[in-house]
């Protein structure tokens, strides 16, 4: 009978297990590049609001303080949306005018919540929500900020963002990486709502202080699964 | 379970040849049929873990190979875009993420119950009893919180119906506008209105105005079990309608004569509480400080009663006697203590005299510290009977007082619509309002309520739900919800409470207020108006505002009970009892969930055990085991019942306890309107007693007959479900002996597992460690001269104190199974804390019911008239827990201060772990039980708590997310004042500045309370901080009565037990 195959095949043959390993170790190396990509996780990307609000103008430029709209973040396990009263407070008397604010206005006027323009899928009620947990995640503001972890620790430089978006995974991997070892990240309770912080060159004595002054439980509490799921 | 027919003689032979104190939970397992032994091995009941859907086996490969091929992206998932709403003003003191608690009151059969209602970002998600209150002091029962359900209920009325149709307010309003007008003119003649009970002094006052502007017009009560017979006897031994009240807290010796004083009766949670208080035995006082056991006392129950209650389970003596006889029974005490002259008694059987005049003696030995009841469901001699008797026992003013009946209607129930029905058929009615009552369905059949409505010209009926009454009217108009509206109402003690909506209304529903309003033409008042307007005049002066705001706050008005009368007996009661009829007697009861079917379309409430015999879904004709014997009749048979010449057919089930040649049966079921879950007119659940029924006998009658109809009905009865296996069933050896000292040593040798410990009062002075002593050869604990030796284990020991890390919490619990009534309040606490879905009768029969607590029911003794016991069963966070081990996925792992963790989102459903768990507390979503749809139900749950979907493991959590929070607020008060200390500049500041961080950690950690403990009445579960000394819990565990189960696993249970003491009459045990 003749043969089937060239003998050129062995070749091909070697090549192609070879190759295998690549190709099995490039599927892996695509799973964990999406898996980790803006496109799942959201980092990075910008979400469309009924309002653009400008962090970067109301508190770098204006300096108004986190707490001013965010007011339950110290007590709560939300951090809190303003009100269209807290908008209102300065936009009844400056701006009001202004044709992006109209939302606000019109929220104002008829008593109900502020919701986009219209004609498109922002005309739903309400903000976009940007760090978006899944359900089974129960994450507490008012402990992490009374206990040392500033607000640009997880959202990174906000009074830098003209538009809102997400700094951080936000994956379980980098809640856990703090959890392990708070002492990277820990600031003086007074540090908490500046934005610039940097750790300084010896954070991790600093880090490991304030784990004794603030009690911050140890690592085998901290990432115990009730702490977070339940 | 099987439905092969238990041979009741032979249980009965084989619970007395195995002598002493015999302990079960279930004819079946005394009948032990093979079956019942495969159970016990099985994790779930026979076919439980089965899809019950056609589904074909190449079908469930396919979907096999598709869950596999789609496992590896399930990682990837996308959050879905959400939404954050903001507020456009903020309500007043609400901090987005917190809860906040508002006091309202809740009425049942016209009586408040103070509520603490948990409200959620404006939405009402839980109920929890107000401390304040007089009767719920704290604790809620299962109505109480189940209501939460009925609020967000979808099968509610939302719109006002015109004749089937939808309709409006406003049309209701100009139809209703020519008949007030031509009332106005005949004086109201012809206009009749129909309610419940009415406490509401708001409401009685707009009755009031309304009757005055139409003076023909006349006002009906009714109610379906009345306390008309209580404020009967008290007319006939006072000469005026009291209603009494009970003390407890002085009471030693109590009989009950059919009294179910700790679930049923009006006060029954601040009666629960005061009965348990003098029954509790403890070696150590508050602040560790021993206390001799020799010193310790107990009140002593004596109960007579026809169908088993949780007032005869906490019995020390308990007499099951057919309902007729009870008045018979309480002739002879009487005449024992000289308060008649009766001979009738005579009648009884010698051991029942026997009984009576042993009790009648210990009442007398107590003069002035005992107390006599008499159950609502005992005609009004009976009652006079037992006040002559209190008079005699100088019970007046010391264990039983009296005030004047919070329900003002002077006519008895029954005769009231008796009145109502003789009018219309006498063509005296042309209108009939009905305001949230429901007689089509549960008016007495002889009355033939359905026929005379009928001829009522024009009908309007306010209701929650369009019922079977609402269906007979022309028009329905939808009533609101006691959370969405105000009102008022007074507790069984006359105290007033605002009740205070939670919500706006979530439908067009307006409250029985602001239907009178439109009656008396003011249509635009509304009901905040109506109440707050009547308490303008009626508050004592001085300013309203700060008045009524602590009214509101307290939940109470302040005050307002009612003062007790002085009474004095007129002649000692001349009685004429028939004599106890020879025959069969049916008794009615108020159903144990579903009440007088106002809760049918409540599925927490149906799905719930019904206590002691466990059945949910369905109500059946009760009777005992001699009965059932001597009528060829098994469990689910079906039979007629025949009664005042009506015939009506039910299911019966054999109830070990129940009075001998008695039926019993409770309302509420058979309805054909309640709604989706409770009945319609193509299914209905369970049988109307109703039908039966008649004005004459609404209790009970006494000319029933049974007859077989061979045919068997579905009942479904979880008691055996989740037994917690005992070695010596699987030795062979049973039935089990009770753990008992008297037969200590015998049980030993039979190695059983002793669930269950019980001592008498005496055995406990003699022996306090009498419960640590039963433990096992080669339990995890063995009492060593009082001390306990943890002996050897394989696993790592795990240092759970303060050594390492100051801040550590050892969460632990106690369930004191003396306290414990068995009324299932923590099972419906749970159920509402943690979002536990309800699962239908189908799938409970298959053993898959989700209740994260149960309450086990074991029975010792004989099979006509045994001794019950309570043990609630949570998962019990064993140190060294069997489920961790074999999880593949550490889906349940144990975390560093003792909780065993029950992670949802890394669980596949292998459930390994259940069948590894010994106490069978785990809990598997064989389907998707949680409705994620209905939109109603989103705003009624937790959101600490995941919502739990198919496939996923879930049991109790020690409610973590409550510990949780109180840690996180705990710590955060703290790193802020040891801040305030730092930089204080004083050192007497910095002192009370740290005490008072000191005092206010301890208080948190020993008032931190779960859902269960909360809503206990009786305060039989304790959780707290062991870690903490002294504090509660911490001293529990050191009680000599604190044992755990199943110790010789070494599971090492956080959970464990406090055994029970009963305080029995020497004289009587003889």
């Amino acid at each position: 009978m003749a043969q089937i195959f060239h003998p050129a095949f062995n070749t091909l043959a070697r090549a192609s297990i070879f190759g295998s390993l690549f190709i099995v170790a490039g599927i892996a190396w695509l799973a964990y590049g999406i898996q980790k990509s803006p496109y799942l996780t959201q980092q990075g990307i910008v979400r469309t609001q009924p309002v653009p609000f400008s962090h970067e103008h109301h508190s770098r430029g204006l300096g108004i303080d986190c707490r001013y709209c965010h007011t339950s973040v110290e007590q709560s396990s939300f951090a809190g949306i303003p009100p269209t009263e807290t908008c209102m407070t300065c936009h009844s008397k400056i701006w009001t005018n202004a044709e992006i604010l109209q939302p606000v206005r019109t929220s104002w006027q008829l008593d109900k919540p502020i919701a986009g323009a219209g004609g498109d899928k922002t005309s739903a009620a309400g903000w976009v929500r940007v760090h978006n947990l899944p359900k089974f995640v129960y994450f507490n503001h008012s402990i992490h900020v009374n206990k040392g972890v500033g607000c640009s620790t997880c959202h990174g430089e906000v009074d830098k963002m003209p538009l809102m978006y997400q700094a951080s995974t936000l994956q379980m991997e980098w809640c856990l990486k703090c959890h392990r070892a708070p002492q990277e990240n820990l600031r003086e309770r007074s540090e908490i709502f500046n934005m610039s912080w940097k750790p300084p060159a010896d954070q991790e004595k600093r880090g490991k202080d304030l784990i004794e002054l603030y009690h911050i439980a140890p690592a085998e509490h901290l990432t115990t699964c009730y702490v977070c799921h339940r | 379970m099987s439905d092969s027919p238990l041979n009741l003689s032979t249980l009965r032979a084989k619970l007395e040849a195995s002598g002493g104190r015999t302990y079960w939970r279930s004819l079946e397992e005394v009948a032990d049929e093979p079956d019942f032994q495969e159970m016990l091995q099985r994790e779930f009941p026979e076919q439980a873990s089965e899809w019950g859907n056609a589904f074909s086996r190449r079908n469930f490969l396919k979907m096999m190979a598709a869950s596999l091929a789609l496992a590896g992206l399930q990682g990837c998932t996308k959050e879905p875009q959400e939404r954050i709403v903001p507020y456009v003003r903020p309500p007043a003191n609400l901090v987005a993420g917190r809860a906040m608690h508002f006091a309202s009151a809740m009425p049942l059969r016209g009586v408040g119950l103070g509520v603490l209602v948990t409200s959620r970002e404006g939405r009402p998600i839980k109920i929890e009893g107000n401390p304040d209150h007089p009767e719920s002091l704290g604790a809620a029962n299962v109505f109480m919180q189940a209501s939460i359900l009925g609020l967000y209920d979808p099968d509610r009325s939302q719109v006002p119906i015109h004749l089937g149709d939808v309709s409006s307010w406003s049309a209701f309003q100009t139809a209703l506008a020519p008949v007030i007008a031509a009332k106005r003119l005949n004086g109201g003649a012809g206009l009749r209105i129909l309610t419940q009970t009415i406490t509401s002094p708001t409401l009685l006052a707009q009755l009031q105005t309304i009757l005055k502007e139409f003076p023909e017009a006349k006002w009906h009560r009714y109610e379906p079990m009345s306390r008309d017979a209580v404020h009967a006897g008290a007319s006939a031994a006072f000469g005026k309608r009291l209603d009494p009240i009970y003390h407890f807290d002085k009471a030693e010796v109590i009989l009950s004569l059919g009294s179910d004083f700790l679930f049923a009766e009006s006060g029954s949670l601040r009666y629960s509480r005061q009965f348990v208080d003098k029954r509790r035995v403890r070696t150590l006082g508050e602040n560790g400080r021993p206390i001799d056991p020799k010193t310790a006392t107990m009140n002593r129950l004596y109960v007579s009663e026809c169908m088993p209650s949780l007032t005869g389970a906490m019995a020390d003596h308990r007499l099951p006697l057919k309902p007729s006889e009870i008045g018979l029974l309480a002739t002879a005490i009487a005449k024992e203590l000289g308060a008649s002259s009766h001979e009738q008694a005579t009648t009884l059987p010698a051991s029942t005299l026997t009984w009576a005049k042993t009790v009648a003696r210990d009442l007398m030995a107590h003069r002035g510290r005992a107390l006599v009841l008499v159950g609502e469901s005992q005609p009004a001699e009976v009652h006079s009977l037992g006040y002559a008797v209190n008079a005699l026992l100088g019970a007046f003013d010391t264990t039983i007082t009296f005030i004047e009946p919070i329900d003002p209607h002077p006519d008895s129930s029954a005769e009231s619509l008796k009145t109502l029905v003789e009018d219309i058929n006498a063509n005296k009615v042309d209108t009939l309002l009905m305001l949230g009552s429901n007689p089509v369905y549960t008016a007495p059949a002889d009355l033939n309520f359905l026929a005379a409505v009928k001829r009522v010209k024009l009908r309007i009926h306010l209701g929650e739900a369009s019922d079977e009454t609402a269906f007979q009217c022309q028009w329905h108009l939808p009533e609101t919800h006691y959370l969405e509206a105000w009102s008022d109402v007074r507790a069984f003690d006359g105290t007033t409470s605002i009740v205070q909506p939670l919500i706006a209304p979530l439908y067009q529903n307006k409250s029985a207020h602001e239907v009178l309003s439109i009656l008396s033409g003011r249509p635009d008042v509304s009901g905040y108006e109506v109440v707050r307007s009547h308490w303008l005049n009626m508050a004592p002066t001085g300013d309203f505002e700060t008045w009524w705001k602590s009214a509101l706050q307290k939940g109470i008005i302040e005050g307002s009970a009612s003062p007790s009368q002085a009474v004095k007996i007129n002649a000692l009661p001349v009685i004429a009892f028939a004599a106890a009829s020879t025959g069969l007697e049916i008794l009615y009861a108020l159903d144990s969930t579903v009440y007088d079917g106002r809760y049918a379309n409540n599925g927490w409430l149906q799905e719930l055990p019904k206590p002691l015999t466990h059945m949910s879904w369905d109500n059946a004709a009760m009777l005992s085991p001699r009965t059932a014997e001597k009528q060829g009749l098994q469990s689910r048979d079906v039979v007629e019942l025949t009664s005042g010449g009506r015939t009506f057919r039910v299911a019966v089930w054999v109830l070990p306890g129940h009075a001998d040649d008695a039926v019993t049966i409770s309302l509420g079921y058979g309805r054909t309107r309640a709604g989706r879950v409770g009945g319609t007119d193509k299914y209905q659940l369970g049988f109307n007693a109703n039908l039966l029924r008649d004005l004459q006998h609404p209790q009970f009658a006494g000319d029933l007959q049974i007859a077989k109809t061979g045919k068997t009905y579905k009942l479904v009865v979880s008691r055996t479900h989740h037994t917690v296996e005992s070695r010596s069933l699987s030795m062979g050896i049973k039935p089990e002996v009770v753990a008992h000292p008297e037969n200590s040593e015998k049980s030993d040798n039979l190695q059983n597992r002793k669930l269950i410990r019980v001592a008498t009062l005496a055995e406990f002075q003699s022996d306090p460690q009498f419960a640590q002593k039963m433990e096992e050869e080669g339990s995890g604990e063995k009492a060593a001269g009082g001390k306990r030796v943890p002996l050897p284990q394989l696993f790592p020991e795990i240092d759970y104190s303060t050594k390492s890390n100051p801040a550590k919490h050892k969460w632990a619990m106690s369930i004191d199974t003396s306290s414990c009534i068995g009324c299932n309040a923590c099972v419906i606490a749970c159920q509402a804390e943690n979002n536990i879905p309800v699962v239908g009768k189908d799938q409970v029969e298959r053993g898959r019911e989700m209740h994260w607590i149960r309450i086990d029911t074991y029975y010792a003794g004989s099979l006509d008239d045994p001794e019950t016991y309570f043990q609630p069963l949570p998962c019990m966070h064993c140190e060294n827990a069997p489920c961790e081990l074999v999880c593949p996925v550490e889906a349940t792992v144990h975390d560093d201060e003792g909780i065993n963790n029950m992670v949802y989102n890394r669980c596949i459903g292998t459930r390994y772990c259940s069948n590894n768990c010994p106490y069978k507390v785990r809990r598997f979503n064989f389907l998707q039980y949680t409705d994620q749809t209905t939109e109603q139900y989103k705003l009624m749950r937790n959101p600490e708590v995941t919502v739990r979907s198919r496939g996923v493991m879930e049991k109790c959590t020690f409610c973590i997310q409550r510990i949780n929070n109180t840690r996180i607020d705990l710590e955060t008060l703290q790193v802020r004042m040891e801040e305030q200390i730092r930089n204080s500049t004083s050192s007497a500041d910095r002192a009370q500045l740290q005490n008072t961080l000191d005092e206010t950690a301890r208080h948190t950690l020993t008032n931190l309370e779960t859902a269960c403990q909360q809503s206990c009445p009786t305060q039989a579960i304790i959780f707290g901080d062991q870690n903490v000394s002294l504090s509660p819990i911490a001293l529990l565990k050191q009680e000599p009565l604190d044992y755990s189960l199943l110790e010789e696993l070494t599971t090492k249970p956080r959970t464990t037990y406090l055994a029970r003491l009963r305080n029995p009459n020497v004289e009587l045990n003889a």
